[in-house]
């Protein structure tokens, strides 16, 4: 009977010891949860962003051991980029106390800006998600560094200027808006609008229902009689692709075809081919493998058989978007940690070092990744997004070509009305928290 | 007055204005439309065979595409990728008669309908795993489809046929009437016919329930490679043609779920519908209208004929 009830307490102490060693373990770790989508009609997008991502977390375990020493816990939740599932997402990593949350989807970005000052997690969700949310004083948890979506619809309209003879020249013409009729795709209309009314453009829209992102001749027919002068689009997943092929499929000339970073992907231009020559993206991150930190990636991670990414696609335009993220992660929290003077740093002290990003040239550069992004100087305790430069690539037939510098926002047109669209979000919402988090120093 | 103007009157005068995108929007449609009828066809099969509304057919014609390129980006010969995929959708079919349909036996429809929802997310799950998620290009050229387009010019404009679409379009065609000859005169087609009048009485003269079960789901099937592959050669491959798929629906709303020539002219009157009312009334609504349109389109239909332009009126004595 003893030998029975000696049996009993060595396995409870066993199993006790052993899950406090495991709870040892898990405090010496970060815990960084990752909102990907892996599959469903946006899949084609998702993939190589959550691979971008992933990959750069696991080469900063494999090479540096983790952030200051202490390992990353990495890991994904698959939304299938359906808001209802990203919310369920937010919910299960919750509990596991995340220092930061990714949505990658507006909906599900807009689902959690109301949880993320509660539950105290910092919401990254980079160059997407609700401009408004810029205004660090009103959103004190949310950042979409490095440039909003009104930034980027500025920043066309300022190579359109360009290639016009400035933005005067606008008067009179006629802009189509093509837009994946969602949260997402809706978004730059307000600065759209505003800009019409500025230069003298008139706007004509092209509504793509998700049901219908295969299914756009009649768009595109839409186009063919209204003849925009230039057409701008703001697609996802399967719409980018099949835009440009029905795009070419009327003739419309490719050169004045202009898409926000979204629909810059490899697999956006190659199901037309040749026939896409000419098409036009912005992007805020380099393009290619040819970066030190992209090379340990490659040694470290995948050719390691740690990594999802197929090799040829290591450096594709969405991967390095999704590297961009991931750097983004990792300076807020060795900014964390170097506030706090913590190695295990949560997630209010990540928030504060998403305050205090700045990534100089040289830092991008010590990152391993020089002129991979134009250096993000700007987020602070107010400014949640930094409101940082964009380039055009264009499709050569075959692969993206840088075609333009770093083209800034219209800062001045778009600040002011992210300020006025953050005060009316929080005027209708009552019980909106006034901001009691202190500003760093550095921030 | 200007609203009943904008509905009335000035989507008619810019048809006269511009025949030639009126034209235009009426080829888009029968495309779409005769693509819509190869769907609603593959549906219809299934449900005259075994009185189940096969909620799978979308993702067949996902899944069937994406063996064909996943097997070509194998190294395998387009013809010889052409040739195993028909395999594949065989052995997928002898699966679900023996895994699925036969186990369940007797119960009532709406089981077998919840059955064919876990088969379309096994198929998701199935296809993802074994060829990704990330959307392909099809093998147009290696299948040697046409590339490029005709231009006929008339009316002091243009109409533009996308040599894909009138490959599309031929080959909806001959598909359909190839089936409905392989339903009407031959022995299976006879059969498949028997068992969709009455199972007891097909199974009294010797009509093998089973066997026209796998016949039924493999004709689906090749009818989802068949409209896989010219969807896929339109846009991609990617698990959003899926969602094309369900468009189906309104088309059975219309034609009716047991019938041949309704799939075929309800796919017609959906395809070419959607994109006039997209294309002349769509921009007074805000534009984005097709995706609701076409359930309207049948629902108008409905009204008149509540068993579909060729369904069989049902009439039950209580």
């Amino acid at each position: 009977m003893r030998l029975k009830y000696l049996a009993i307490g060595a396995a409870v102490a066993a199993m006790t010891g052993g899950s406090v060693i495991a709870a040892n373990a898990q405090a010496q770790e970060i815990y960084v949860p990752l909102a990907t989508y892996r599959t469903g009609p946006f899949a084609g997008s998702g993939i190589h962003i959550a691979n971008g991502m992933h990959d750069y977390l696991d080469m900063l375990n494999a090479r540096d051991g983790g952030i200051g020493g202490v390992k990353l816990n990495i890991e994904e939740c698959e939304t299938g980029y359906d808001t209802k599932k990203g919310l369920e997402c937010y919910e299960q990593v919750k509990a596991k106390k995340p220092v930061i949350f990714n949505p990658w989807s507006t909906g599900i970005t807009l689902g959690v800006i109301p949880k993320a000052s509660v539950d105290k997690i910092p919401i990254l969700s980079m160059a997407y998600g609700l401009s408004a949310s810029a205004v660090g004083n009103d959103f004190p948890w949310i950042f979409n560094p490095p440039a909003t979506y009104w930034d980027g619809l500025s920043m066309i309209f300022r190579y359109i200027g360009g290639k016009e003879g400035g933005l005067d020249k606008l008067k009179g013409k006629t802009i189509g808006f093509i837009f994946l009729d969602a949260g997402y795709g809706r978004e730059p209309i307000p600065l759209l609008d505003q800009l019409a009314k500025d230069y003298g453009f008139t706007v004509k829209q092209y509504p793509v229902p998700g049901a219908e992102m295969q299914n756009q001749s009649a768009q595109w027919l839409n186009v063919r009689r209204d003849k925009p002068d230039y057409m701008i689009m703001w697609g996802w997943g399967a719409m980018n692709p099949t835009a440009v092929k029905e795009a070419a499929k009327i003739s419309y000339p490719m050169d004045h075809f202009i898409s926000v970073w979204w629909g810059g992907s490899e697999d956006d231009a190659l199901p037309a081919g040749a026939d896409a020559k000419g098409y036009l993206a912005l992007n805020f991150s380099a393009v290619g493998p040819n970066f030190p930190a992209i090379k340990d990636i490659q040694k470290l991670v995948v050719d390691a058989g740690k990594s999802q990414t197929a090799k040829d696609k290591v450096g594709t335009s969405h991967y390095n978007k999704g590297v961009y993220n991931s750097v983004l992660i990792a300076e807020a929290i060795r900014n964390a940690q170097k506030i706090t003077g913590k190695k295990v740093v949560d997630g209010a002290d990540v928030r504060r070092g998403l305050e205090t990003l700045n990534i100089t040239a040289a830092r991008w550069k010590e990152l391993g990744l020089p002129e991979f992004g134009s250096p993000l100087t700007g987020v602070s305790c107010t400014d949640h997004n930094g409101h940082q430069s964009a380039y055009m690539q264009q499709w050569d037939g075959a692969k993206w070509v840088k075609v333009s510098d770093w083209i800034a926002p219209m800062k001045d047109k778009v600040r002011p009305l992210l300020e006025a669209a953050a005060k009316d979000y929080v005027s209708k919402d009552a019980a909106w928290p006034k901001r009691t988090e202190p500003c760093d120093k550095s921030s | 007055m200007d609203l009943l103007y904008k509905i009335f009157a000035d989507p008619f005068i810019q048809m006269g204005h511009a025949p030639d995108l009126l034209l235009q929007t009426l080829w888009e449609g029968l495309v779409g439309g005769m693509l819509y009828a190869l769907i609603a066809l593959g549906f219809v099969l299934i449900f005259k065979a075994s009185g189940v509304f096969n909620f799978a057919q979308g993702i067949m014609v996902v899944f069937a595409a994406l063996t064909l390129v996943g097997l070509h980006a194998k190294g395998v010969p387009a013809f010889l990728a052409l040739g195993l995929t028909i395999g594949v959708m065989f052995v997928l079919a002898v699966a679900v008669e023996r895994l699925v349909l036969r186990p369940l036996v007797n119960q009532p429809d709406i089981i077998l309908f919840m059955a064919t929802f876990g088969l379309t997310y096994f198929l998701i799950g199935l296809g993802e795993l074994v060829f990704g998620g990330d959307p392909k290009v099809m093998i147009a050229s290696e299948l040697y489809l046409p590339k490029g387009a005709i231009d006929w010019k008339v009316f002091g404009g243009f109409v533009s046929f996308q040599k894909i679409d009138i490959a599309a379009a031929v080959i909806a065609s001959v598909m359909v009437a190839t089936l409905a000859v392989f339903f009407q005169k031959t022995r299976i087609g006879r059969a498949l016919r028997a068992v969709a009048d009455s199972h007891k009485a097909a199974l009294s003269v010797g009509i093998s329930l089973n066997q026209i079960w796998v016949v039924v789901w493999f004709t689906a099937g090749i009818v989802a490679l068949a409209t896989g592959i010219m969807w896929g050669a339109r846009s991609n491959v990617s698990f959003a043609l899926e969602i094309i798929a369900l468009k189906a629906l309104p088309v059975l709303i219309l034609g009716g779920f047991t019938s041949i020539p309704g799939a075929i002219v309800g796919g017609l009157i959906i395809g070419i519908g959607e994109k006039i009312g997209e294309f002349y009334w769509g921009p007074l609504f805000g534009s984005g209208i097709e995706s609701w349109l076409a359930y309207m389109i049948a629902l108008v239909f409905l009204l008149f004929r509540p068993q579909g332009l060729f369904g069989e009126r049902i009439i039950e004595r209580i």
